[in-house]
């Protein structure tokens, strides 16, 4: 009997092929519409955390206070010592000391006069350690309009536009002014030897890139930063490891309370609005996947639906032979159990795969992305976490089970004589 | 006592909800057939020829009166058991044949069997007898779509017949199939009838089916008219 029924299934495409397919392709949707949406979220929220907040970040509580306006006089001090901590406490997290500054950009010119000047943000990080990976991290390569990345002691970018304001060229030699970490007059020469452009305003309008070991000199900071961010390894900011840290932080480092240089541990979710970012991220990929999970379902289940109604007449001729009505449904379940899963599980696969192209290779938004005043990456990647190996399964196999539960129930309402009829048409 | 018959209808009644109120299709019907009987219901279109063989065979309840088939009282008859009965002792033979597309010729004849749990190698024994029966053996391969409408319908009368019931009942078997074709399937249900003493039961309005009949039963508007034995 069951090789019977089995031998029917595979035989009819309409009642085997074409329902695996639709499901497959609705279960593959599903999936990767959820990778999609989640990398998209994931990678404007993991950019933030690369050229900005870290996953964590450790800083003094007075720095944290006054972030906005990058206080160095509230900067971390015994820096190097605190970084061997974290990563002996920590060895999960890849830790970089950075130096968030502000000041003035000036343009000296034949004389030494002022040929243009323009308020600049700064960030110093590791470029010239062979060991670090914070120009990688920053994208920097990606990022260059023109020139290099800085080799050499002196050397600094600037975003493209603010050089272009100023009108300074690579080689051009500018003066960078602002206050050291003891509240006195910070000024160094740097070299222009590359321009940079993120495709992101907040960074594009004025903002310098140089090597820590250089500001550390103009800002008179030897072994003090104004923050060590930490990344989790693997790429991907983990809020539940992330409180945990910050949990036992003041233990873990013998915190003094009340001390407004004692080093604190921000999560991401702290900084900011990254917050708030965070939980809309969820709360749009929960939206978007349910909205879509929904018309998937309803479509499966009209599908499952569509297939039982389909098949009245050879369930009149079966109740005929003396089927039960009790055996022909729940023969028409297990079929449709079978189809769902099957289509489910080559809707997973497919979708996964799918998934797995767009988080490899990308989808490169380039230059319709230049005017978002919002840090945004440029480059949309589907993201594959462990949900999308469910999240179009389990839909999948349900939606068409109910649509053939629904429509198998006829089978039950009408009486016999009625399929029976249905037949003779 | 009272002689057993293989069927025996007292007063049947059958009224169908229409709108408010309802339809009466048979009107107390009194009829009785005795084993090996090769009968007809006759009647006009709408006269209730469908509708008393639906009740006979299990598929339909009567809404008034009774009465046995096959020794079971068919009043209260429960799904399960009607559908036993079925399984066990009753053949159907519908006028659009109704073989199942996607199996062989030899696997729609087997299919009776397999609901009776039968083990493979009797199935095939009893299978290809059948087919025999209705000659059709060499085409135990083929799939309905590659017969013509007559051996369509002779392979639905081998898979009425191959678990050798006590009764087959036959809607409208010719109505699809031309005069040639319908004498063809008609003698072979003769012959199995008499080889079998298996009952035949029709509705039909075709002079063909009509002239084969031992037994004919007039219908008009849910009641019987006429009863005449050959
Ligand atoms: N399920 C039903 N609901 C309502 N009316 C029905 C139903 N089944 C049959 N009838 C009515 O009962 C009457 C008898 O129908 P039946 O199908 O038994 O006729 P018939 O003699 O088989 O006709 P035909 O030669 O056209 O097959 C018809 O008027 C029909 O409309
Ligand atoms: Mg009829």
């Amino acid at each position: 009997m069951i090789r019977f029924l089995g031998k029917g299934l595979l035989r009819d495409a309409g009642r085997s092929r074409m329902p695996v397919m639709v499901v497959a392709i609705g279960v593959a949707l599903s999936v990767f519409m959820h990778a999609y949406v989640h990398g998209l979220m994931q990678d404007s929220i993991e950019m933030n955390a690369r050229m900005r907040y870290g996953h964590v970040k450790v800083c003094t509580r007075s720095f944290a206070e006054n972030a906005a306006q990058m206080p160095a006089d509230l900067s971390l001090l015994d820096v190097r010592a605190l970084k061997q901590q974290l990563t002996a406490h920590h060895p999960n997290l890849q830790w970089s000391d950075r130096i968030q500054f502000a000041g003035l950009m000036d343009v000296p010119g034949m004389m030494g006069e002022t040929r243009a000047q323009g308020p600049v943000i700064g960030m110093a990080v590791d470029f010239f350690s062979t060991h670090s990976v914070e120009g990688e991290r920053l994208n920097v390569q990606a990022a260059l309009t023109e020139g290099r990345l800085p080799q050499q002691a002196g050397e600094m970018l600037l975003s493209a536009d603010f050089s272009e304001k100023l009108g300074v060229q690579i080689g051009d030699t500018l003066m960078f002014m602002g206050s050291t970490q003891f509240g006195g007059l910070a000024y160094a020469n740097f070299v222009l030897i590359g321009c940079v452009d993120f495709g992101v305003e907040v960074l594009d309008r004025g903002m310098m890139l140089a090597d820590l070991s250089d500001v550390r000199i103009a800002m008179d900071m030897e072994d003090a930063a104004t923050e060590i961010v930490g990344f989790f390894e693997g790429g991907q900011y983990n809020d539940a490891a992330a409180r945990r840290m910050q949990e036992s932080f003041a233990a873990d480092f013998e915190v003094v309370a009340g001390d407004p240089y004692a080093p604190v541990l921000l999560r991401l979710k702290d900084q900011d609005d990254m917050g708030q970012l965070i939980d809309i991220s969820g709360a749009m990929g929960l939206l978007i996947t349910f909205i879509f999970l929904l018309a998937m379902s309803l479509v499966l289940w009209n599908a499952g639906l569509l297939g039982g109604i389909r098949r009245y007449g050879e369930f009149g001729l079966r109740l005929a032979m003396g089927e039960t009505k009790g055996h022909v449904y729940r023969s028409l379940q297990v079929e449709s159990l079978l189809i769902g899963l099957l289509g489910s599980l080559i809707g997973t696969v497919l979708g996964l795969l799918f998934a797995w192209w767009m988080q490899e290779k990308g989808l490169n938004l380039g230059d319709s992305m230049q005017n978002a005043s919002m840090m945004l990456p440029t480059v949309i990647r589907a993201r594959i976490t462990p949900v999308d190996f469910y999240i179009g399964f389990i839909p999948g196999v349900f939606a068409t089970l109910i649509g053939s539960l629904l429509s198998g129930l006829g089978i039950f309402k009408r009486n016999t004589a009625q399929l029976f009829k249905e037949l003779e048409t | 006592m009272e002689q057993s018959y293989l069927i025996d209808l007292k007063q049947v009644v059958k009224r169908f909800p229409m709108g408010k109120g309802s339809f009466t299709a048979l009107k107390g019907l009194d009829l009785q057939f005795e084993a090996g009987e090769f009968a007809g219901l006759i009647g006009p279109s709408g006269s209730g020829k469908t509708t008393l063989l639906n009740i006979i065979g299990t598929l339909d309840l009567p809404s008034e009166g009774g009465g046995t088939v096959l020794g079971h009282p068919i009043e209260h008859l429960k799904a399960s058991e009607a559908a036993l009965l079925r399984k066990e002792r009753i053949g159907f033979i519908f006028q659009s044949y109704n073989l199942l597309q996607v199996h062989t010729v030899f696997e729609n004849v087997e299919f009776p069997l397999l609901l009776l749990g039968m083990p493979s190698e009797e199935r095939r024994k009893k299978v290809m007898e059948a087919l025999d029966w209705v000659g059709l053996a060499d085409r135990h391969r083929s799939r309905p779509s590659q017969l013509s409408g007559g051996e369509c319908q002779r392979v639905a009368i081998a898979r009425a017949m191959v678990k050798q019931p006590s009764l087959v009942l036959a809607d409208e078997p010719t109505a699809n199939l031309d005069a040639a074709n319908s004498h063809h399937v008609l003698k072979t249900m003769q012959q199995l009838n008499e080889a079998f003493q298996t009952t035949f039961l029709f509705a039909t309005h075709d002079e063909k089916v009509i002239s084969y009949l031992k037994r004919k039963i007039y219908l008009m508007d849910g009641q019987l008219v006429k009863d005449e034995r050959v």
